[in-house]
């Protein structure tokens, strides 16, 4: 019985803290490893495999990076387990994770015996200073590594550098349409501000993709944040959580966006838009 | 070649969701459903791909029978045939291991070159089922796509990593691969294509009752709508009103204007 934190460089302190604080709750000892391999799905999940049956865990705290959403479930379908992913708290035998993109919160309780298995969204515990992990090297002269990777490497240069901006104004689904873009270009030139999207906008090839903020594009952490139209995803939120203010502008009032906004304005953004722009230029 | 591909049936994007009076799950009732968006992606890819490459495309889905619905819509875009994991109630409330467990089974004997699905699932959010599947498949797989390259035996994808990083990865097929959304764009389906659909084959698969079910991990015990942030100020009513106190807010609270 004991906690195993398998930690990578990515989230190591927080995932470090975490297992701590599972490991007081279940008044157990904690162990921390690093997998020591160049990174393959195979090759992890066979490391990890033979890491979990030499510590015979029962609670196993993997951080919910792309790393760990890529071989974690493996491993643990190899004990017979479905990795209780992204949980944002609690602690065993319950966890809190959203559901229905984060419209709504799911307490989750482990049922069965360990390992169990759970990755925690990244921000959610507090990174605490604690003994750096200690590296385990498997034996992989058994396993079949099949997935052959080459180094990893960036696009273009970046011709945006959102990061640098004072204000920026960012714009959702909640727009509709491409041909509607100027009307939230017209409130990022009335403030003075950078224009950035959510996801679904830059993938529709409406905005450029470096002008993306969250988990796959820019993080950002201006004086204010304005999000027009965006429903506040986590995979947005964790690129924006680090703005001063936030401002939201939705039609809905139950979207996510709301829960981390200072400013809040509920209502149609083809309407609020505009006399926002009005108000802007009367006040300057 | 011939491509199978994962689908899940979820809410209608934007619909106003509520809890079941028991608390662990949504109300079904009044609800549409529709394709998981992220699986959309997927079978876009995989019409893609077959028309590069001739074959078949195969869509999968597990859940109870409005289910058939989805899997006629995917045939409509062009997909050959159907198959459909008859479950008692929503795949949602089912362990994502059993689930993955029951569309393994399904897929074992269709000895598929390629099985593709969406990142994730737009309800539970976990993202591991085409994972797991590889796993219970014994093929290998790779998470998040950016692009497929199918080359002799082999398959070359670009997997998105964090922070803009991108890496590409070779594997032999078969093979499993989790599809980024925005790949593509997606297609409608034609008249002509929901006319042929009517004549695709879809096939019911039955659970076995006598099935061995593996242990859950988990169970939902309680789902409800986050706690309000309490500190945040929302305006409401007249925009122009709403607009005026927010330029205020800018003006001397944030100090931008």
């Amino acid at each position: 019985m004991s906690v195993l934190a398998i930690v990578e460089q990515r989230m190591a302190a927080e995932v470090l803290a975490a297992a701590q604080q599972f490991g007081t709750s279940l008044a157990t000892g904690v162990k921390a490893y690093s997998i020591d391999l160049p990174y393959t799905a195979d090759a992890y999940a066979a490391g990890a495999e033979e890491l979990i049956r030499k510590v015979s865990p029962s609670l196993v705290v993997f951080g919910h990076t792309y790393q760990t959403r890529d071989y974690a479930p493996k491993v643990a379908a190899r004990f017979g387990r479905t990795l209780i992913g992204d949980v944002i708290a609690g602690k065993p035998p319950l966890f809190v994770r959203q559901m229905f993109q984060g419209k709504f919160n799911a307490d989750v309780r482990l049922v069965g015996d360990g390992p169990h298995f759970v990755s925690i969204q990244a921000g959610a515990w507090r990174a605490v200073a604690a003994e750096p992990a200690e590296t385990f090297s498997p034996d992989l002269s058994a396993s079949r590594l099949r997935q052959v990777p080459e180094a990893p490497f960036r696009e273009a240069a970046r011709a945006v550098d959102l990061t640098a901006a004072d204000i920026i104004v960012s714009v959702g689904r909640g727009i509709k349409e491409k041909e509607n873009i100027p009307i939230v270009e017209a409130l990022a030139q009335a403030l003075g501000a950078e224009l950035a999207a959510s996801r679904p906008i830059c993938d529709a090839g409406w905005l450029p993709m470096d002008r993306q903020v969250g988990s796959s594009g820019q993080t950002v952490s201006p004086k204010v944040y304005i999000a027009v139209g965006i429903s506040g995803a986590i995979q947005h939120l964790v690129g924006m959580k680090g703005a001063k203010t936030v401002v939201a502008i939705n039609k809905d009032p139950d979207a996510p966006i709301f829960e981390v906004a200072h400013y809040g304005i509920v209502g149609d953004l083809f309407e609020v838009v505009p006399a926002l722009v009005e108000e802007i230029k009367k006040a300057k | 070649m011939k491509i199978a591909v994962a689908i899940k049936q979820v809410p209608l994007r934007d619909s106003a969701l509520r809890v079941n009076p028991a608390g662990t799950w949504i109300d079904e009732n009044n609800l549409s459903f529709e394709i998981n968006e992220p699986d959309a992606y997927a079978l876009e890819e995989a019409l893609q791909l077959r028309e590069k490459h001739g074959g078949e495309v195969i869509v999968i889905s597990a859940g109870p029978a409005r289910v058939s619905q989805t899997i006629r819509e995917a045939l409509a875009k062009g997909a050959d045939r159907g198959i459909h994991v008859d479950l008692a109630t929503d795949a949602g409330t089912f362990d994502t291991l059993h689930v993955a467990n029951l569309l393994a089974a399904a897929l074992k004997t269709e000895a598929t070159d390629l099985i593709l699905t969406g990142l994730q699932s737009d309800d539970l959010g976990y993202g591991q089922t085409g994972v797991i599947l590889a796993e219970l498949l014994g093929v290998p797989h790779s998470t998040i796509i950016m692009q497929v390259e199918i080359q002799p035996g082999k398959v070359r994808v670009k997997r998105e990593l964090e922070d803009s990083w991108f890496q590409h990865i070779e594997m032999p097929l078969p093979a499993v691969l989790t599809i980024q959304s925005g790949l593509n764009k997606l297609r409608y389906a034609t008249l002509m294509g929901i006319k042929k659909a009517k004549t695709k084959e879809i096939k019911v698969i039955t659970l076995d009752a006598a099935a061995e079910v593996p242990q859950a991990s988990a169970v939902i015990e309680r789902l409800y709508a986050p706690e309000k942030n309490k500190q945040g100020q929302i305006f409401e009513g007249d925009p122009k009103a709403a607009a005026a106190k927010l330029v205020e807010k800018l003006r001397f609270e944030a100090r931008v204007l």
